[in-house]
């Protein structure tokens, strides 16, 4: 037997350290982005479309609340979920904050906090995505410090009233159901709002360079009145919504190597076609030094992922693990991506390459989900028992 | 109905197998996957057994790697494997496999064999028919379009002038082209179910077959590249561009 040689797109072998269904899955999800999502991403990002298609596939084939269990979701483990979501970016970005929002943000709070009446009403119809879900959390004011959000419900004889605004919210305008944080007397809370309750409407935020194939939007709350099961009745405070950002970022570790290995595959192809003083420019130096630093940053994302991936199936991983995470994965795959813009020259700027798409892109994901600022602080704190950042 | 689909593990699908110094494509330690002629086949036969009831059970033969090509059809929903390994059976020719497929699916009651046209690597194509002959069944081939009423097959196979319809009485073989039904993608379900649906492996012994009884008839005994294709002739305009195409096409023997 011949030895083996390196393969550029799986230098360290990671490959080997997944088992032979975590590898099927992720080729299922590669084999559909390739064959549904490829051939038309770069229209779709120019003329701001979600394609709904594309959304009732992902469902068919599964992934919509995949990694929870019972309720028709597949109840597959941490690791297969997060290479789910690095082929989902791989092909854009958009495509995995949908699947992240649909299956963390949303169906996970009915599952993990819900009443057994919520998720045989929701779950099932959403992991077949017949109900799309949002998530109302940011709010114009209130980012990074969501605790001081200004949305609130009130009771009003047995039900609830909900009035505010939220800001950002991914899936918006196309939700049938969204799950709203908002102060009560107790303390925040989480409440399930179907969509075309008198009172809630959404306008979509156009004008976007980033997330172009992904809806956008404001939600507005006047005076939505809600029964009182409409409450999630298994979390009062912050942990709540907390909760479901931890599980979405742990997606994002995963899906943001997967925009990053895009990008680098487009580079060392283009690197090596692309002839400049009479042979190609993969041969050069400083290109090379790019490469491998791209390379590099690629593998050491994926061991990260693959290792809190594995954490979380174990039970270990902590909302501190994630944030280390994802601050590491998405600053470096934000750094691949304009590395690999400059390898490939002006073509770089063009949606004819996947590259100047996934940059943008990657601009929204080192904000959302927890800045880049917020997750080192989160890494400071666990560092130091101090928190820098109230 | 009960359902046998003949699958076969191919080296990458997309690459060019590597053949050793006997002309054997090698098939250690090198990537590969479920023949994607066969996963028209595996389509097929789920199809007809959703509409028909009954079972879709996948057979294949070859090494240990070709476990994956089951795997790869139970994840799309096919019900049960068989997989035929025996080192003796290393460097099988179109026959001898023939030969130890078909003892394979006479183990158990069947109505019908569905398979690809031919395989990706070895591109023979002969298995099938010859599974056919062995058992004595009937076969339609290049299938466009299968259905099965009152227990006969009828299949569409495509012709220069449009197709035909073809029809069986089962038991019967049917091979499947690339112009039937897309083959389905696995779900993540159907992936996670896979690993718990039942394979039999079956060694030569078990057929009730000898390796000498399967030494090889045939063998390849040379190889010879295909001729790269030569670059085209640009035409720039002029007074004799023309004339210079017609006499192309006079040597083409098109005009």
């Amino acid at each position: 037997m011949t030895s083996r040689e390196i393969d550029p797109l799986d230098y360290l072998e990671v490959d080997r350290l997944l088992t032979d269904e975590e590898r099927a899955i992720r080729d299922a999800v590669r084999e559909f982005v390739r064959e549904r999502i490829l051939p038309s991403i770069g229209e779709w990002f120019e003329t701001s479309e979600f394609p709904r298609d594309v959304a009732k596939g992902l469902a068919d084939l599964g992934l919509l609340g995949m990694h929870l269990t019972g309720y028709e979701c597949a109840g597959a483990n941490a690791v297969s979920y997060g290479l789910a979501c690095l082929e989902l970016e791989a092909g854009d970005s958009g495509f995995r904050s949908f699947v992240s929002v649909q299956g963390s943000l949303c169906m996970f709070p009915i599952w993990k906090f819900g009443s057994e009446e919520q998720k045989q009403r929701y779950l099932p119809a959403m992991a077949r995505g017949e109900i799309i879900g949002c998530f109302g959390l940011t709010e114009p004011d209130v980012g990074s410090d969501p605790a001081r959000m200004r949305t609130s419900a009130r009771r009003d004889g047995p039900d609830w009233v909900l009035s505010g605004t939220k800001m950002w919210i991914t899936n918006g305008g196309i939700a049938d159901l969204a799950v709203v944080w908002a102060r009560t007397d107790d303390g925040v809370r989480g409440f399930l709002v179907p969509t075309d309750t008198p009172g809630f409407s959404t306008h979509d935020i156009h004008r976007k360079l980033s997330l172009r194939a992904s809806v956008t939007s404001e939600l507005v709350l006047d005076e939505v009145r809600l029964p009182e099961d409409a409450v999630l009745p298994g979390v009062v405070g912050m942990k709540g919504p907390l909760s479901c950002l931890t599980e979405a970022r742990y997606g994002i570790v995963w899906g943001s190597m997967g925009a990053a290995r895009a990008c680098f595959e487009a580079a060392l192809e283009y690197a090596k076609t692309r002839v400049q003083w009479g042979r190609p420019i993969a041969g050069f130096q400083l290109t090379q030094e790019k490469l491998a630093t791209m390379a590099t940053e690629i593998n050491k994302g994926l061991l990260l992922a693959l290792h809190l991936g594995r954490m979380k199936d174990e039970g270990r991983l902590r909302p501190q693990h994630v944030s280390m995470g994802k601050l590491n994965n998405v600053r470096e795959a934000l750094g691949i991506a304009r590395e690999a813009r400059s390898i490939l020259g002006a073509s770089g700027i063009t949606l004819e390459y996947p590259v100047i798409r996934h940059m943008n892109n990657l601009e929204s994901v080192l904000t959302y989900e927890g800045t880049n600022e917020i997750h080192t602080l989160i890494v400071g704190e666990a560092l130091t028992g101090m928190r820098a950042y109230e | 109905m009960n359902v046998v689909v003949l699958v076969k593990y191919v080296p990458d699908p997309q690459g060019t197998p590597e053949l050793d110094d006997a002309f054997l494509v090698v098939r250690e330690g090198t990537e590969g996957a479920l023949d994607p002629g066969d996963e028209y086949a595996v389509e097929a036969g789920l199809r007809l057994v959703e509409t028909h009831g009954g079972e879709v059970t996948l057979l294949t033969m070859g090494p240990e790697t070709a476990s994956a090509a089951l795997r790869k059809g139970l994840s799309m929903g096919a019900h049960a494997g068989v997989h035929v390994v025996d080192p003796a059976l290393r460097g099988s020719d179109a026959l001898a496999t023939a030969r130890v497929l078909a003892a394979a699916v006479r183990r158990r009651p069947f109505d019908l064999v569905l398979a690809g046209v031919e395989s990706t690597d070895g591109s023979t194509g002969t298995v099938p028919m010859t599974v056919a002959q062995l058992l004595e069944l009937p076969s339609a081939t290049f299938a466009r379009a299968l259905s099965v009423e009152d227990g006969v097959l009828r299949i569409e196979r495509p012709t220069d002038l449009g197709f035909d319809v073809v029809e069986a009485p089962l038991p019967a073989l049917a091979t499947v082209t690339g112009s039937a039904p897309e083959p389905r993608y696995p779900t993540l379900k159907g992936i996670m179910q896979a690993k718990q649906k039942p394979v039999e492996r079956l060694a030569l012994a078990d057929l009730g077959l000898s390796a000498e009884a399967l030494a090889p008839t045939q063998r390849v005994v040379g190889l010879t590249r295909a001729q790269e294709r030569a670059a085209g002739e640009v035409i720039q305009a002029g007074e004799d561009t023309a004339k210079r195409i017609v006499d192309l096409l006079a040597e083409a023997k098109v005009l």
